[in-house]
């Protein structure tokens, strides 16, 4: 098996939507995801002599970004004092079966959906991934971006039927990689 | 026009249609296409579904702008 290497220059391209989508759930701010996100990233170039090469390089920035969204919540929660929901009773006969102390409620699917809505984007990026280069940035461009034909084929040099033929490909890629992970 | 065409050109105009660019005629003969092959029935549906996944606005991206901030962060410390 080949050792997994380590290059910065390219991780905002790579990593930074999957990382993004990853964050957005747990911190739910557009401001402190970007925060998170570019710490992890001088995090990773600081620490980068102790990487392995065991994992690959995408694991190794999620369990440096796990850190940080927990070190993020410790900060605001000591910051605010208070982290934790009491319940007292005020005598003894009101204590009994409360609805409250029902944890979970079957009927009240929404936080599941959404959680499982953002692992799709992450599903997503990481099918991206696995795409061979060209077609990734390629797919990527025509169908995040939305960026017209025209510009992406002035940009790679080719003609809009090589673009056809390489969305094609890249779209039968996605399908085959989320079917087996999402669909 | 030719109304019968191979599976190949019906993928191409599905392919197309993702990103609404295809024109009217392609989608009128993909359709009849559509009718009698079931191997691009099936190319169309799982096309569509991805086109949906994508489309999902739950599915976020970093903005260009974003992410060049984000790099020049990253090329000072470098």
């Amino acid at each position: 098996m080949s050792v997994n290497q380590l290059d910065p220059n390219v991780w905002v391209d790579k990593y930074s939507d999957y990382l993004y989508n990853y964050t957005i759930v747990r911190v739910n701010d557009h401001e402190v995801a970007q925060d998170l996100i570019s710490e992890t990233f001088l995090a990773g170039l600081k620490s980068k002599n102790n990487f392995k090469g065991e994992a690959t390089e995408r694991t190794w920035l999620i369990s440096i970004l796990k850190r940080k969204i927990i070190d993020h919540y410790r900060k605001i929660n000591s910051n605010k004092g208070k982290a934790e929901v009491r319940m007292s009773y005020s005598d003894d006969e009101s204590e009994g079966d409360w609805l409250e102390e029902r944890v979970s409620d079957p009927f009240d699917k929404t936080a599941e959906d959404t959680m499982e809505n953002e692992e799709l984007g992450m599903a997503i990026f990481s099918c991206l991934d696995n795409l061979p280069e060209k077609q990734a940035s390629i797919f990527r461009k025509k169908t995040i971006d939305g960026i017209d034909t025209e510009s992406i084929c002035n940009e790679y040099d080719i003609t809009p039927s090589n673009l056809w033929v390489i969305i094609h490909r890249a779209r039968k890629g996605m399908a085959d990689c989320l079917e087996k992970s999402w669909f | 026009m030719n109304i019968k065409m191979e599976c190949h050109e019906a993928n191409h105009i599905c392919d197309k249609n993702q990103y609404k660019e295809a024109g009217f005629w392609e989608m009128v003969k993909l359709n009849i296409h559509l009718i009698y092959c079931r191997a691009c029935r099936k190319y169309t549906a799982r096309n569509m579904k991805l086109t949906k996944a994508v489309h999902d606005p739950k599915v976020k991206s970093v903005s260009a702008a974003d992410k060049d901030a984000l790099k020049r962060r990253l090329q000072q410390e470098l």
